[in-house]
C-alpha cells in the first residue's frame, strides 16, 4: 500500500477542516439575537461617536508621535439594522 | 558652549513642526472617509458638526475651526463634506534654538461619499490641504462588509497621498525657487468587528503605510561635537522610504447599569526602527437623559529612529541624520475628560436632535534622549532632558437632521 506523505495528510486534513468550517459559514446562527442588542445600539457603545473631534484629535498624536496607523475608524452600532 | 547656527538654519524661520503634517491629508481621507458604523449595511446618519479646536503645549499654540457635514442622497448614498483650519503660531523648542518663531495657515477640505450595496458599503474621499510652503492632496477607497446576522463587519482600504515640499527663504515668508520635493504615500488598511455578546463588541485593526521621496522637514537641523568640543548643526538627511505597520485592538463593554468602559492596545513598528505602543481605557457615564459624561486615560511609548541621536559625535557621522524629537525615545501619559449635553431630543424645526460638547485633553512628554538646548553652561550632551506638557480643547455643536 502506498504511504502518503505525512506534509499531503496534514494538507488535506486542513483543507478539510477549513471546507467543514466554511460550509457552516451560511448556516451560522447570531448568538447575538436582533431583540438582544438594545444595548449595543446606545449611542454611548460606539467607538467613535463625533467623528469630527475624533479625527482632530488623532491629528493632535500623529502630530507628536512617531506611531501611525490603526486608529480605527469604525464606530459602534447595533449590528441590527 | 551653544555656538550660533549655521545661517542655512537660522533662515528657518519656519515649520521645525512640520515633519508630522505630512501624514495628515492622507489621516484626514482616511478618518473621515472610513467612518462607518459596525453594521456595514447602514448608511451613517445625516448630521452636521462645527468644532473649535486649540492646542496649547511646549510653545506651540494651535487653533481653528473644523465644519463636517453629512447628507443622505436617496436609499443608498450618502456625500460628506469637511473644512478645515489650523492657525499656527509657533516658539516650540527646535524653533527657539535653531530658527525663530513664526505663524503659519494651514487649510484642509475633504470631499467623500459613501455608497450602500446590499450588505457593502463602498466610500470614496478626496483631500487638499494647503499652507504657504507646502501641499498635500490625497485620496481613500473602502469596503466594507456585514456578515453573520450582522455581528460580523470586515473592512478593506486603499489610500494614496501626493505630497509637495516647498522652503522659505527668508523670514518674510518668500519661497525658495529652486527647492520643490515630492514625496507619495500608501496605505493599506484591514480592520474586523465583531459583536462578541449582547454588550460587548471589538475592533481590530492592521494597517501598513509606505512612504517613498522627500521625507525631510526642510528646516530642521541636527547638532555634532566640533573639534573644539562646542556643537555646531547641519542639516537632517533621511532616507527617502519608510514603511509602517500597526496593529491596534479595541474593546467596548456595556456594564450592568448604563455606562461604557472601552480599551485599546496598539503596537507600531516602522523600517526606520521605531517601535510604539499605546494603551487607552476610558469610561462613558450618561447622567439622566441629557447628559453624558467620559473620562480617558492613554499612554504612550516609543524608542528611537536608528539614525536619531541628540548630540552626533561629529560632521557626517553617517548616511542619515535626525534630531527630530518625534523619532527619539519618550513616554507619554495623557487624560480626556468630556461632557455632552443633547438638546431637542425630540425635534426642533428640521433638527431631529443636537447635542453641545466640550472635550478637554492633558498631555505630558518625557523625552529620555532629546536634550534642552535653552539652558546655558552645561557640557554638550549633559543638558537636562526635554519634557513638556499640552493642552488639547475641542468644543463643537452637532445636529442630526
Amino acid at each position: 500500500m502506498r504511504r502518503i506523505p505525512l506534509p499531503s495528510l496534514r494538507a488535506a486534513l486542513l483543507l478539510t477542516i477549513a471546507a467543514s468550517l466554511l460550509a457552516g459559514c451560511g448556516s451560522i446562527e447570531p448568538w447575538v439575537k436582533p431583540y438582544e442588542r438594545a444595548n449595543l445600539a446606545d449611542p454611548i457603545m460606539s467607538f467613535s461617536r463625533d467623528p469630527v473631534a475624533d479625527s482632530y484629535v488623532n491629528h493632535v498624536y500623529e502630530a507628536r508621535e512617531g506611531a501611525r496607523g490603526a486608529e480605527g475608524g469604525g464606530g459602534g452600532g447595533c449590528g441590527c439594522n | 558652549m551653544r555656538v550660533a547656527p549655521k545661517e542655512e538654519v537660522a533662515v528657518a524661520a519656519a515649520a521645525t513642526d512640520k515633519r508630522t503634517r505630512f501624514h495628515w491629508g492622507l489621516l484626514a481621507a482616511g478618518a473621515l472617509g472610513f467612518c462607518l458604523p459596525l453594521t456595514a449595511a447602514v448608511l451613517p446618519e445625516d448630521r452636521a458638526d462645527a468644532l473649535y479646536h486649540a492646542y496649547s503645549g511646549g510653545g506651540l499654540d494651535v487653533s481653528g475651526p473644523s465644519v463636517l457635514a453629512r447628507k443622505q442622497l436617496g436609499k443608498y448614498t450618502s456625500l460628506f463634506g469637511n473644512y478645515y483650519v489650523d492657525s499656527i503660531s509657533s516658539a516650540s523648542i527646535d524653533v527657539v534654538t535653531t530658527a525663530s518663531p513664526y505663524t503659519e495657515y494651514r487649510e484642509e477640505k475633504t470631499l467623500g461619499g459613501d455608497f450602500l450595496y446590499e450588505k457593502s458599503i463602498f466610500s470614496l474621499s478626496f483631500t487638499n490641504s494647503e499652507e504657504s510652503d507646502f501641499s498635500a492632496n490625497s485620496t481613500a477607497f473602502g469596503i466594507s462588509h456585514s456578515m453573520f446576522g450582522d455581528l460580523t463587519t470586515i473592512s478593506l482600504g486603499y489610500g494614496q497621498g501626493w505630497d509637495t515640499v516647498r522652503r522659505r527663504a527668508n523670514k518674510a515668508g518668500d519661497l525658495d525657487p529652486g527647492f520643490e520635493e515630492k514625496a507619495d504615500r500608501q496605505r493599506f488598511r484591514l480592520g474586523l468587528s465583531q459583536v462578541l455578546s449582547k454588550n460587548s463588541l471589538v475592533d481590530l485593526n492592521y494597517e501598513l503605510i509606505t512612504d517613498e521621496g522627500y521625507l525631510n522637514n526642510p528646516y530642521r537641523s541636527v547638532r555634532y561635537l566640533d573639534s573644539s568640543g562646542n556643537y555646531q548643526y547641519q542639516s537632517e538627511v533621511y532616507p527617502n522610504t519608510r514603511t509602517s505597520h500597526a496593529l491596534g485592538l479595541k474593546a467596548l463593554y456595556y456594564l450592568p447599569y448604563r455606562a461604557a468602559i472601552h480599551g485599546e492596545v496598539r503596537g507600531f513598528i516602522d523600517t526606520w526602527g521605531i517601535d510604539a505602543y499605546i494603551g487607552e481605557v476610558g469610561y462613558v457615564h450618561p447622567l439622566g437623559r441629557d447628559w453624558i459624561l467620559e473620562a480617558s486615560y492613554r499612554y504612550y511609548t516609543q524608542s528611537r529612529a536608528d539614525f536619531y541621536s541628540d548630540l552626533f559625535p561629529r560632521q557626517d557621522a553617517q548616511n542619515y541624520l535626525a534630531r527630530d524629537k518625534e523619532l527619539s525615545t519618550y513616554v507619554s501619559h495623557g487624560l480626556g475628560l468630556g461632557a455632552s449635553y443633547h438638546f431637542a431630543q425630540r425635534g426642533w424645526g428640521f433638527i431631529d436632535k443636537g447635542s453641545l460638547n466640550l472635550k478637554y485633553n492633558y498631555m505630558q512628554f518625557s523625552y529620555q534622549d532629546f536634550r534642552d538646548l535653552r539652558v546655558e553652561g552645561y557640557t554638550p550632551g549633559t543638558e537636562p532632558l526635554y519634557s513638556f506638557s499640552a493642552q488639547v480643547l475641542r468644543l463643537f455643536i452637532s445636529v442630526w437632521y
